[in-house]
């Protein structure tokens, strides 16, 4: 398997902020990644190196197998979804839609052919005409993907694309980008904050932290099997279970994690008070009292729900119980 | 519930205001156009009987002409004054003034785009108070004496002759003043000097709307630019340029149109031939023919106007 993106060592300094710090990275070709983490964690300084729009302090970035520093961003065969999309507001759709085969020389009748194309693929056929200033937030997000796919880049970036849209209009481009990814074969890179959004969509997901990844690997592995605290509070809203609690339930004294729906209650586990009860309609959500930790315990749709400050007894199977490197 | 309740004891809930003011305040609350008709009544009053009103009295004497032997108005409707307008030395001067105003618009806009752009994109916090008040600080003292230093900067014996000399370039200075029709016997008495002058003295008009209008453009775009495929010469030209005209036209409509009535500055620097304000300034002073004053102040008018026009046409207000 080729790697499409690679990075070794890579590093981008902006004064004494190291916004990315020896970052190592292999991603495959034709994979959906997902560089997820907080603001300000180094995910979107990663998208622009590849881009070309930031130049690494240190390391080397090959896109394709070959040397991307010092290459500018118009000679990269690598085109960006950008987050608040990016629409030249004096081009109507059709021409921005055309851009990218414009500066490249495509003859008018030709560009515009392609532009239409792209347009239906997206599912705007016949907005051609249109401005920018004229659409809605989730059609000029799919205005931006047919810009960048009607160049067939080699690498498609993706800057938190769907965050500006309403949680519906956005599940339902997840699945339209999922399907138009598996069907165009590109590789995408996917920056987000947003842990659902990266583990439904992505083959593979890096967890980025303080400039660093603190973990890659499938949604459910780094799902399952967090690395870190950080990681397990990040991607999973799991239980955290310091070493003192974990002695004092018989486990090993280290930090390990818990999800909440592998929590269930029963007649013979540990003893918690039930603080509050929120219900999220597939599920609801207990957020209980346990030898002083506050635990989440998710239950299923269908099961009795304690009332506030009940007395309940939970358990857990012994291997649910994930233990992690640190607690940092 | 009793500590919530105990806030609402003594105050209604719908407190009103007492007194002519807050009688006043809430009666514009309810009738918005009222305020509004408030407001605009004295600039309109201003701008419509004031401003157009005598505009529209200088225009009128323009189909008026002057009887060449008594040197009396006569105030019948002719076309006459717009006939002599367009003769011979008249209609010199109309071009000899459109044409520079052209040039000097030209050099200005090449000169303040980069200043413009450097400012918009690169100049944060202290440099960037540095580069109003560079702009901004020419403006402050009076015009009169700016156009003076600059004729003693020109002239003969003044500071550029001396500087060419201590360069050894002498040769490039008379090179450049014995060029036929813009040079001269130094550079105050030539269309040259005319043109760094109005140039100088125009260009911040051209660099502030163009800079405005930089700022405007979000950095992404050329940033997207790049990112599909275009060089730095292609984003400028398909981007940049485009969402920068509209600044650009408004900073012209200055330089063309205030080069256009301008008056003093080839008075005092420049050859010794005449530019429509000199022109309007003789007419309807010394040789008391206001119709033909009037005449010649139409131009700029028309010229504005069909210059707008095209400008418009060519999609230079698309992106506002």
């Amino acid at each position: 398997m080729t790697s499409a993106v690679r990075f070794q060592k890579v590093s981008r300094h902006f004064g004494s902020v190291r916004a990315v710090d020896g970052v190592d990275l292999d991603v495959a070709s034709g994979e959906f990644f997902a560089m997820l983490g907080p603001s300000g964690s180094g995910k979107t300084t990663c998208l622009r190196l590849i881009a070309g729009f930031e130049q690494p302090t240190a390391g080397a970035i090959e896109i394709f197998g070959e040397r991307a520093d010092g290459v500018p961003p118009y000679r990269r065969n690598v085109n960006t979804v950008f987050q608040d999309y990016a629409l030249f507001p004096h081009l109507n759709i059709l021409d921005n839609v055309a851009y990218g085969l414009m500066v490249k020389g495509v003859g008018t009748a030709e560009r515009h052919r392609e532009a239409d194309r792209a347009l239906e693929l997206v599912k705007l056929p016949g907005y051609g005409t249109r401005k920018p200033a004229q659409l809605s937030g989730g059609q000029r997000q799919r205005v931006a993907l047919a810009r960048a796919l009607v160049n067939k880049p080699k690498v498609l970036l993706l800057d938190e694309p769907l965050g500006a849209l309403d949680l519906k209009l956005r599940e339902q481009m997840q699945e339209e980008l999922k399907s138009l990814q598996r069907a165009l074969g590109i590789t995408f890179v996917f920056v987000t904050h947003d842990q659902g959004e990266a583990l439904s969509m992505a083959d593979r997901v890096a967890v980025f932290n303080n400039g660093g990844i603190v973990q890659q690997g499938t949604p459910q592995d780094i799902y399952r099997r967090p690395k870190t605290a950080f990681v397990a509070d990040f991607v999973g809203s799991s239980n955290l279970l310091s070493p003192d609690l974990m002695a004092l339930l018989g486990g090993d004294r280290r930090w390990a994690s818990l999800r909440p729906e592998a929590v269930r209650l029963a007649g013979d586990g540990t003893e918690a008070t039930v603080e509050n009860v929120s219900f999220l309609g597939a599920a609801t959500r207990l957020a209980v009292e346990m030898h002083g930790t506050k635990l989440h315990v998710m239950l299923p749709a269908g099961a009795d729900v304690p009332g506030v400050g009940t007395r309940v007894r939970l358990a857990w199977n012994r291997q649910d119980i994930h233990y992690m490197d640190d607690a940092a | 519930m009793t500590a919530l309740s105990v806030s609402h004891s003594g105050a209604s809930i719908l407190s009103r205001r007492n007194g002519f003011a807050g009688a006043l305040s809430d009666s514009f609350w309810r009738h918005p156009k009222l305020l509004l008709l408030l407001m605009l009544t004295p600039p309109l009053l201003w701008l419509g009987i004031i401003y157009v009103g005598s505009l529209i009295a200088l225009l009128m004497q323009s189909f008026f002409a002057i009887d060449d032997f008594s040197g009396v108005i006569s105030y019948e409707p002719t076309l006459a004054t717009y006939a002599q307008l367009l003769n011979g030395t008249n209609l010199d001067i109309i071009l000899r003034t459109v044409l520079m105003a052209a040039l000097v618009t030209i050099a200005s806009a090449l000169l303040a785009f980069p200043i413009a752009y450097y400012a918009a994109r690169y100049a944060k916090g202290r440099w960037k108070a540095f580069f109003y008040l560079g702009v901004m600080l020419p403006l402050w003292s009076s015009y009169l004496v700016k156009v003076y230093a600059w004729k003693l900067i020109l002239a003969k014996e003044g500071i550029v002759t001396w500087l060419f000399a201590k360069l050894n370039l002498t040769f490039v200075l008379d090179a450049v003043l014995s060029l036929p029709v813009i040079g001269g016997n130094s550079l105050s008495v030539s269309y040259l000097g005319t043109f760094l002058v109005f140039v100088y003295i125009w260009l911040p008009y051209m660099i502030l709307p163009t800079q405005a209008a930089l700022e405007r453009v979000p950095g992404n775009l050329i940033e997207a630019s790049a990112d599909l495929g275009a060089t730095p010469a292609q984003t400028f030209r398909t981007v940049l340029l485009p969402l920068a005209l509209p600044g650009i036209v408004a900073g012209s409509i200055f330089t063309f149109s205030l080069t256009l009535g301008d008056y003093i500055i080839p008075q005092i620097i420049g050859s010794s031939r005449l530019f429509i304000g000199q022109a309007v300034y003789a007419q309807q002073g010394m040789a008391g023919n206001v119709p033909l004053a009037a005449a010649f102040s139409v131009v700029p008018i028309v010229i504005m106007g069909l210059y707008l026009t095209a400008a418009k046409r060519l999609g230079a207000f698309d992106a506002l």
